[in-house]
């Protein structure tokens, strides 16, 4: 917190000098060229959650008169659009499904990425290298093109309409993912710690539980929130594997099932949108590095 | 080394479980077996028989026989197929280079000191964070034909005199979804081109300083170049993601106003899903695969000549 008042006071005399050239810039260039640009960026990017947000609590006589009420603000709030989307529809067993399948798709993406990346990285069996290319390609076959194909494989599994349908479909891109995001942490653990442990009778999987994992920690954050994160927004394959409304995840539900006829209900259909959005940021709240250093990490390999 | 010789001791007469972990191969084959399993049942058999459905007409609840190229042949002949590959890389190229644009602006800005700088990284990735579908909801409701409040403002303003059709009219209902799109992806753009801008060494500009280059100069003489191999990677990513985007012309227009917006993977999901043509939503996806490789292809070709020309190994 000292540090950031300390830059904050110094970016207010017109830019500090600790390790750059900011000196050389002074306040009213400054706000031209870097502060204007950056409000209207974040204000861009931002005002779609505000509109969502306000809309949801907005009463329905406010929410189309603009004649009387501004609609950049909210006279009475209400609740009424939650209140309708929690008890009368089943918006909650959609939440609830959500949660389930990606929990489940990421714990069994983890569970198969890192033996999969520990082999790759460091058991270096034979071809270990072009398995570990291949995995990377198979990061770029999008969902778009296997959508199809696997309904057809879905239905003749007998898991259409049902939740293991997308538990077992988005370890394909899960896996493909977490795999190449582990395979760069396992490769900054040092390789003496591993020799110890083989020295001193330690097994493969020994090694992997008790080493190698404990010092991963992070790593195993990024991957789990991330693949959490990737699960809670899939959509194609949810719409195409899924046709019963209490069988739904949250982003599929909301489409389908709230927009009804004509007339849109704007107010619960945001208010939808509110809550359907609120786990992620709040799990992305908590984790920001870890997503920027996955997101980050994922390109950079 | 002491795991091989307690082996060569012990020889055959050691419990099965023992060698398999003594053996690299062996075990490698176990550990990969999960992985392997997975991806090889839902992602490459998958692949494989997308293209054989290609060559099917396959319906949905009804099997398919060998048609050869009787679904190519047919999209050859499709004004609407190619209108949708057409409006697939008008989709791409032009979202891309906006978000290419607007994303390197926005991570040179967030290079400079300022206040709160995490909270502002923070706050810009959120885009990318909540479901698209759900912020896609969140602009339909913006793009609203009645009650836009982008209309409403520009009415304010007096720059408007009516309601703009957002979604209704072919050239508005192109630019508002590929603004939606834009809208999303800055978000990635910026934050891992920022990444690699904070790997350039402040060093490089110092010098270039001294020696008299110019802002313009030290960002295309200094930045540019030491960028573009992460640009290279970051592209192609979203170019792969731009081209076969499906959920946000899902919610805003499915494909409409006449087609204006159907990509090729909105137009495979009405064909092969909503019209029960298995075969010949599965033969648009497998157009979609040259355009995919030749993208992968460009941007690992260029990322080689940039490492060969930066005189590091390839």
């Amino acid at each position: 917190m000292a540090q950031l008042a300390h830059t904050s006071a110094r970016a207010d005399q017109g830019g500090g000098d600790e390790g750059g050239m900011g000196y050389l810039s002074n306040l009213p260039r400054r706000v031209v060229t870097i502060y204007l640009p950056l409000a209207i960026f974040c204000f861009v990017l931002l005002f779609p959650f505000y509109w969502m947000a306000i809309t949801a609590v907005k009463p329905n006589d406010e929410l189309t008169d603009y004649k009387n009420f501004s609609p950049f603000w909210v006279v009475q709030p209400t609740l009424d659009h939650i209140k309708y989307l929690l008890f009368e529809t089943s918006y909650p067993g959609w939440l609830l499904n959500t949660i389930v399948i990606s929990v489940a798709a990421t714990v069994l993406s983890l569970l198969a990425s890192i033996v999969a990346a520990y082999a790759i990285e460091r058991l270096r069996f034979q071809g270990a290298r072009g398995i570990g290319l291949t995995i990377f390609l198979a990061y770029l076959v999008p969902p778009s093109i296997l959508f199809i194909p696997l309904a057809v494989m879905v239905f003749k599994l007998g898991l259409y309409d049902t939740r293991f349908a997308l538990i077992l479909t988005y370890p394909t891109f899960l896996i493909p993912f977490c795999t190449w995001l582990l395979m760069g942490y396992f490769r900054s653990i040092p390789y003496e710690l591993e020799e110890c442990a083989l020295i001193d009778g330690a097994s493969r999987w020994q090694i992997l539980v008790k080493i190698i994992l404990p010092l991963s920690v992070p790593g195993l954050i990024s991957a789990g929130i991330f693949a959490f994160t990737l699960s809670w927004n899939e959509f194609i394959y949810a719409l195409t594997f899924i046709q019963s409304s209490e069988n739904k995840t949250v982003p599929v539900g909301v489409l389908t099932e709230l927009v009804r006829s004509d007339v849109y209900e704007w107010g619960s259909l945001m208010a939808g949108a509110l809550i359907g959005s609120l786990p992620v940021v709040i799990l992305y709240s908590f984790f920001v590095e870890h997503y920027v250093s996955s997101m980050t990490g994922a390109v950079k390999e | 080394m002491a795991e091989l010789t307690a082996s060569q001791r012990h020889g055959a007469s050691q419990p099965l479980l023992v060698r398999i972990q003594q053996s690299r191969g062996a075990l490698g084959f176990l550990f990969m077996l999960p992985a392997a399993v997975l991806l090889l049942l839902f992602l490459a058999y998958p692949l494989g028989l997308g293209v054989w459905l290609g060559f099917t007409d396959e319906k949905i609840g009804r099997p398919g026989v060998f048609i050869g190229i009787e679904n190519y042949a047919y999209l050859w002949s499709d004004s609407v197929f190619w209108l949708s590959v057409f409006n697939t890389l008008l989709y791409t190229v032009t979202a891309s280079v906006l978000k290419f644009g607007l994303g390197l602006w926005l991570a040179l800005i967030l290079n400079e000191r300022l206040p709160f700088k995490a909270f502002f990284r923070a706050i810009v990735l959120l885009p990318w964070v909540v479901p698209t579908v759900l912020s896609a909801i969140a602009f339909w409701w913006i793009y609203d034909a009645q009650f836009s409040i982008l209309s409403w403002v520009l009415i304010k303003f007096g720059w408007i005199d009516s309601p703009i059709n957002f979604l209704g009219d072919p050239t508005n209902a192109r630019a508002s979804v590929i603004a939606a799109n834009v809208w999303r992806g800055i978000p990635f753009v910026a934050i891992t081109l920022l990444a690699g801008l904070q790997t350039i060494p402040p060093s490089l500009y110092e010098a270039a300083t001294l020696d008299g280059a110019t802002a313009w100069q030290r960002f295309r003489f200094v930045t540019l170049p030491m960028l573009t191999p992460i640009i290279a990677i970051v592209m192609t990513f979203s170019v792969l993601f731009t081209f076969t985007d499906f959920q946000l012309i899902y919610v805003l227009t499915r494909g409409g106003p006449v087609n204006a917006t159907h990509l090729m993977a909105t137009l495979s999901f009405q064909r092969g899903i909503s019209g029960g043509n298995l075969g010949e939503g599965a033969a648009i996806a497998v157009a979609m695969i040259p355009f995919l490789l030749a993208a992968i292809l460009f941007s690992y070709f260029g990322l080689q000549r940039r490492r060969w020309q930066q005189g590091g190994a390839d």
